[in-house]
């Protein structure tokens, strides 16, 4: 016979304890074999499609350096250590993590991650668990991938790797200071990565919605969104990551001191040079070759007419003659929670409007009819400009280091 | 573990709980798997297609999904989904408590909220709470909840339909990159192992525990156990790279690609690009 349900706090809402307890109660299979409060996983359908093709294009480039750096410095090692530690990832996010006041939470494992491998080979472990969730598991989606990469991989493991390293500083790797500055790198990665996706789920309802106003992804606006995924963040989730990371660089001090040792060198535990018979072609071939960083650039060109794609207008891109425009007055109000804009233009961008016309205004050359091509030949003239830039900043460059350049 | 254990075990709650709950967690992942892997061996219509058509296709319904605007779009989508979980043997009972339930549970759960807070024309007013539900805010729960279910039947049924081993050659024939998939491959066959020897520790802690631990206690228990793990998948990562040495891995990674597509894969293809086309059509 079921128990009664314990009820866990006084107020209106039941406490997380008490809907994990109702949720286990129902016994519905969760879709996702980490429980379901792994609420940063966001599944298909919440963000929109130029958002997801936005942050495919941003993660994509995130594990093609982050590869690279791998191979670079474990060689062939890199294969089976990142999927080692990819299935431990995935395994650690399904330990229920007992947290002060008696509930329990998850953790993502970033922070230990970031810790033993350093942040690149954190990418490469955190988004390989990722995938595997998405993939074969259906949790978070798969056209969401790209953004669930970015907010935990990426800016979990940047974050979770500098603050590690600002507070452990040069201290003792067995010292107290070490345990602390794990749970506060857990606590702020965790909590960085769920504000970035509360901003990636709060701009939605104000970039993508339909004549109506009617929001077509994620509904609630950044001033909803923000608390609604930090509260439970800074309290249980912060939490789980913190115990983890702390509980577990506080056991590796006692037990496995080399995993810790990498970090202090820069790049982590992943960053100890491989065995002497490792090094082999891979080693050697690791160096990224200029030949595909301009397929990359081109390949991230052929992306730009993705913009076309957005609905409405860039809040704050106005020019001046959109301020006398009906059309676009509409607009400046919808994307501004309904407050009409002013009805002349604005001193300040009359004078400063004045002061530059752009040679491709709003990405569209006026010789071109089509859109498309607009931003296409734009997206060549500004990588063809920065290229010319960079050649002759290398060429200063080169003639400083030498002393041939007179100034 | 069966279900009928894992829900009693759930039902004798202890401050010990969170142990119970892992466990649970893991006899879940393996069942997950194991159904993922019997349902891919039936003799259903995605079964019978060339596992790129089945990734290809189902990723074009997904990401028309996303691209519709319309409800009634969604649901076409939908309804097309269904009838390739049945037309594939996916069991539609399985599909409503994997799928349906737990996202109208959740997804669900996140949408109501809006129904009142999201600003436009009022469809209904409660005088007394103060509260007004707006047209806009119905319409977009009920996009949010179908954009959400019909995306996750998809995902759902082309896991159960297609085994993982086949997703990943997939993934290899449209040039993912081979350390990726192997990688992949190789952090999916490590998962199991590892959940096993976690399960194998948590059980043995089970079994040693006697009366209540402290909060602080269970702490510790929780992240030595997964600071154990941790040092067993380092060890485990060298082995595994000894073990490829010897083998003869030199860093190149080379994968079979023995797919060839049938004239009902060309038709398919079709199919399934059609279907997106029409709907998304539908759905501006």
């Amino acid at each position: 016979m079921a128990q009664p349900l314990q009820r866990c706090g006084d107020g209106l809402f039941p406490s997380a304890a008490l809907a994990a307890e109702i949720w286990n109660r129902l016994a519905f299979e969760p879709a996702n074999p980490v429980e379901i409060d792994q609420i940063m996983h966001i599944p298909d359908g919440y963000l929109s499609p130029s958002t997801c093709a936005t942050f495919y294009v941003v993660a994509a480039s995130g594990w093609y350096a982050a590869l690279k750096r791998i191979k670079r410095l474990l060689a062939t090692r890199a294969i089976p250590l990142i999927s080692v530690f990819a299935a431990f990832c995935f395994v650690v996010m399904m330990f229920n993590v007992p947290l002060p006041g008696g509930t329990t939470g998850h953790a993502v494992g970033v922070g230990i991650s970031a810790i033993v491998l350093g942040p690149w080979g954190s990418i490469l472990a955190i988004s390989i668990a990722l995938a595997i969730q998405a993939l074969f598991f259906g949790d978070g989606g798969i056209t969401t991938l790209g953004a669930n990469c970015f907010n935990m991989a990426m800016v979990g493991s940047f974050t979770a790797y500098a603050v590690y390293r600002l507070v452990a500083a040069n201290s003792d790797l067995k010292s107290r200071q070490r345990v602390l500055a794990a749970a506060i790198a857990g606590y702020v990665a965790i909590n960085a990565s769920a504000l970035v996706t509360a901003v990636e789920l709060g701009i939605q309802p104000r970039l993508f919605h339909d004549s109506s106003g009617t929001p077509l992804y994620a509904p609630y606006p950044l001033h909803v969104a923000i608390p609604a995924m930090m509260i439970g963040h800074l309290t249980f989730a912060g939490l789980a990551e913190a115990v983890i990371a702390a509980g577990m660089v506080s056991y590796l001090q006692r037990a496995d001191l080399g995993l810790l040792s990498g970090v202090s060198g820069g790049s982590g535990f992943a960053a100890t040079p491989p065995p002497a018979s490792a090094t082999t072609t891979a080693g050697a071939s690791a160096e990224p070759s200029p030949g595909r960083l301009w397929w990359i650039v081109a390949c991230l060109m052929l992306f730009t007419p993705l913009g076309i794609l957005a609905a409405g207008t860039a809040w704050g891109e106005w020019s001046s003659s959109a301020f006398m425009n009906p059309h676009a007055r509409d607009q400046i109000a919808a994307t501004s929670g309904n407050h009409a804009p002013p009805s002349s233009v604005p001193a300040g961008i009359q004078r400063l409007s004045n002061i530059w016309t752009a040679p491709f205004p709003g990405y569209a050359p006026s010789f071109i009819r089509n859109q498309m091509f607009g931003y296409l030949l734009s997206a060549i003239f500004g990588v063809g400009f920065l290229a010319l830039l960079a050649l002759v900043a290398r060429a200063i460059g080169r003639k400083w280091s030498t002393g041939n350049l007179r100034l | 573990m069966s279900r009928n254990a894992t829900r009693n075990s759930s039902r004798n709650t202890s401050r010990n709980s969170f142990l119970e709950s892992t466990l649970q967690g893991f006899a879940r992942a393996v069942s997950k798997a194991l159904q993922s892997e019997q349902a891919a061996t039936q003799p259903g219509l995605l079964q019978q297609l060339d596992p790129r058509v089945r990734v290809l296709g189902i990723l074009a319904l997904v990401v028309s999904v996303i691209l519709c605007r319309r409800p009634e779009a969604i649901a076409a989508i939908f309804l097309v989904a269904v009838a390739l979980a049945v037309a594939s043997r996916v069991s539609l009972t399985s599909l409503a408590r994997r799928v349906w339930l737990v996202v109208l549970g959740f997804s669900g759960v996140i949408a109501v909220p809006a129904l009142f807070l999201t600003p436009g024309q009022p469809l209904f007013t409660a005088p007394a709470l103060h509260l007004s539900i707006s047209v806009q805010g119905v319409r977009t729960a009920v996009l949010l909840v179908l954009r959400v279910e019909t995306a996750a039947t998809l995902t759902t049924v082309l896991v159960l339909s297609t085994a993982w081993t086949h997703i990943l050659k997939a993934l290899r024939s449209l040039h993912l990159p081979a350390e990726i998939v192997t990688m992949l491959a190789m952090t999916h066959r490590y998962v199991f192992l590892l959940i096993e020897t976690a399960n194998q520790m948590f059980e043995s802690r089970q079994s040693r525990t006697v009366g209540i631990l402290s909060g602080a206690e269970r702490r510790r228990m929780t992240t030595r156990t997964a600071g154990v793990l941790l040092s067993k998948s380092i060890e485990l990562s060298q082995g595994v790279y000894l073990a490829m040495l010897s083998r003869g891995f030199r860093g190149d990674v080379r994968l079979l690609n023995d797919f060839r597509l049938q004239p009902r894969d060309y038709v398919s293809l079709t199919a399934f690009f059609l279907t997106a086309c029409v709907a998304v059509w539908m759905g501006r």
